[in-house]
């Protein structure tokens, strides 16, 4: 009898002395000095600009306003949108702009290009570097399996001064859904019929065969641990590994490799043509097969998504809505330059202009905010 | 009224805790089956039975078969392999080893189970899959590819190889727990074989594992179930394909299992029908474990009843 209630003494007492704690610190933490000054923004979505986006926070909220605070959680692009539906954070990330449904649960959305995303053909083919020429109607049709062996007449024909091994090709895909995946079965539904009515465009499809492995990390493990495989990467990854990525053919003729460069060149010519203004539908936006000589067929925008009226957003105060319109400011402009030594492109200055309106038109209880 | 003593109070408490297992059994259950009622209702047994996963908008299809496949198929592999090796590590720690490699032995393979299960997916995608690829699918491939379960281009990333991992992963658990089952077979068992005239073999073959068989029976289960539910190692090595491509027909292709294709999908699924698909896969699978684990129930209570012996376990 007497341990039972010794039992139960002490159980009560661990509830109360941990209670007790965790209340300590949650009031320690509300009284401590800095909690006053420091505003905090929360933002989830994309992974793939992650590494950017940390960059920029990281230097933002240690080198432009040091009282902030800045918490991405890379959750994907569909748990952001998820996220800013329910309006529990104060911006998100998507690579894919918002299709109409969403744009109907989440009104007032605005996108902003934050960063550029292209998509490399890698491929692990023994003593052939970089630069192997490839049409996108080619690529569609090994990830198809209707060219099953690299010396097939289609590959070889456009690299007659290379001879290709007379080897099975096993194909790599995602196994995740993921924006590098929408980009690169956007661009293969457009440049193969059979690919568009077979198989489409998605975060992840039905691939017809080949290896699925996890992330970029996860494909080019597999396409630099395989022999004569071929796969599909981010830019910036493939840049930052040293990947052998094919040189693919744009509308224009030209084999273009893929580098920061050539993909600036699709940005500045696609947004050229025109882009919606920040409050439109942007999925009809394509940076795909631009028409500049120099652009590399296979890009696209990544976006920054937030509220055109901050005051949708519980607790939202004026103090914070100030604070997000400067960050998204500061990304636009200062951040960019963080991008190169990442290995991502830099927005072109039409495009910055574009933002600078989007951002310039966010209010909060009907105000504009100072950008700066 | 009844007094509010401590042995009452503290009956209370154990029965609220016990009571908070069924609770979340019922919560996960209720998740499941609400998040999954739209694609049960779109596609009705077809979700069950089909094969096609196509995630586009527009052209949605699921079916869950291969990957019910995929998994069962795998856990199979894993039991093949791994039960009589873990058996083997069991019998020799405990009827042969020497008194000094004894304690040091058992404690390895006890560790072996603290290792994460992302460690041995990262050491089977950098390493052990080129050794599986080099020394055993290709020899395997080359002589023995006219059998169907061998044919087809081996990369070393298919079924084959996460079947191998997920052995290597349930020997701790499956081991350990037959180590203490044949330990705590009574002394007087082996002396009384030992003096009709019966060989060391014939003593565990015929006595001791016969004596022990549904505690090793539990420890086999319970490496089955690890085996199920394995995600992250298995993700790593099966080359996650989908649609009719993972139906597992040859041991030398890629495939998925049920765990597997939830943590690749779940994250960035788009739409509602997508999200409750992945749903309706994880309903499956707790249903699957369920069914294995009451099966297991079902033939330990009755290896009980036949051999009596057992249950002075």
């Amino acid at each position: 009898m007497k341990t039972i209630y010794i039992i139960t003494i002490a159980i009560a007492a661990i509830v109360i002395i941990a209670g007790g704690a965790i209340a300590y610190i949650f009031i320690a933490q509300s009284n401590s000095p800095n909690s006053q000054a420091t505003v905090k923004l929360n933002g989830a979505g994309a992974t793939f600009p992650y590494p950017l986006l940390n960059a920029m926070i990281a230097n933002y909220t240690t080198q432009v306003e040091t009282n902030v605070q800045i918490n991405y959680q890379s959750i994907g692009s569909g748990g952001g949108i998820s996220a800013l539906k329910s309006k529990t954070v104060d911006f998100a990330a998507s690579d894919a702009p918002l299709t109409a449904s969403d744009m109907a649960s989440a009104p007032n959305t605005l996108h902003i290009p934050e960063t550029i995303g292209a998509v490399t053909i890698a491929y692990n083919l023994p003593g052939i570097p970089s630069g192997l020429h490839l049409t996108g109607k080619i690529i569609a049709d090994i990830f198809q399996g209707t060219i099953t062996t690299w010396n097939d007449s289609a590959i070889q024909s456009l690299n007659t001064n290379r001879t290709l091994p007379e080897k099975t090709i096993t194909t790599i895909h995602r196994s995740d859904g993921s924006g590098t995946t929408f980009i690169f079965t956007g661009y293969l539904s457009l440049s193969s019929q059979q690919w568009n009515s077979a198989v489409g465009q998605g975060k992840s499809v039905a691939w017809p065969g080949g290896i699925g492995s996890n992330g970029n990390t996860g494909v080019a493990s597999t396409v630099n641990g395989t022999q004569y495989a071929i796969g599909y990467v981010e830019l910036a990854y493939a840049l930052q590994n040293g990947m052998t990525v094919a040189a693919i053919q744009n509308p224009t003729g030209n084999w273009i490799e893929p580098s920061l460069a050539s993909t600036q060149s699709a940005v500045q010519s696609g947004a050229a043509s025109g882009l919606p203004a920040g409050d439109a539908s942007w999925v009809n936006v394509s940076l795909l097969n631009t028409l500049d000589a120099n652009a590399y067929p296979i890009v696209s925008f990544t976006y920054l998504l937030a509220y055109k009226e901050l005051n949708v957003i519980p607790q939202m105060t004026r103090e914070r809505a100030t604070t997000l319109v400067q960050f998204l400011w500061y990304v636009v402009h200062d951040g960019q330059q963080l991008a190169p030594s990442l290995a991502y492109a830099q927005l072109p200055s039409n495009v910055v202009q574009i933002d600078e309106a989007t951002i310039r038109s966010i209010t909060f209880n009907g105000q504009n905010l100072p950008t700066s | 009224m009844k007094k509010l003593t401590g042995d009452n109070l503290f009956r209370i408490l154990a029965a609220s805790i016990a009571a908070s297992a069924v609770f979340i059994l019922i919560v996960t259950a209720y998740t499941l089956t609400t998040g999954s009622s739209l694609v049960l209702q779109r596609f009705g047994t077809n979700f069950l039975f089909g094969s096609n996963w196509n995630p586009v908008e527009g052209r949605e299809a699921f079916g869950a078969l291969p990957y019910v496949l995929g998994t069962l198929v795998t856990s199979g592999i894993a039991l093949l392999i791994g039960v009589p090796l873990s058996l083997g590590i069991a019998i020799f720690l405990v009827e042969m080893a020497p008194k000094f490699l004894r304690v040091p032995i058992g404690y390895l393979v006890e560790l072996l189970a603290a290792v994460p299960s992302v460690i041995y997916g990262l050491w089977g995608l950098f390493v052990f899959r080129y050794w599986i690829l080099d020394y055993v699918e290709i020899p395997l491939s080359n002589y023995l590819g006219w059998i169907p379960i061998f044919s087809g281009t081996p990369f070393g990333l298919d079924i084959f190889t996460a079947g191998i991992i997920l052995a290597i992963m349930i020997i701790p658990t499956v081991a350990s727990i037959s180590k203490e089952v044949i330990g705590a077979v009574p002394n007087s068992i082996r002396e009384g074989a030992y003096s009709i005239g019966a060989t060391k073999w014939e003593v565990i073959r015929h006595w001791v594992l016969s004596y022990g068989r549904s505690g090793i029976f539990g420890a086999v289960i319970l490496g089955l179930g690890r085996a199920v539910g394995e995600t992250m190692a298995v993700s790593m090595l099966i080359g996650n394909a989908t649609g009719p491509a993972a139906i597992p027909t040859s041991l030398f292709r890629p495939s998925q299992t049920m765990a597997s294709l939830i943590a690749n999908g779940f994250l960035e699924a788009t739409g509602p029908l997508e999200k409750s698909a992945y749903f309706g896969v994880g309903l499956i699978l707790l249903l699957v474990s369920l069914l294995i684990n009451a099966a297991a129930q079902v033939m330990v209570t009755r290896v009980l009843k036949v051999k009596g012996g057992a249950v002075e376990q």
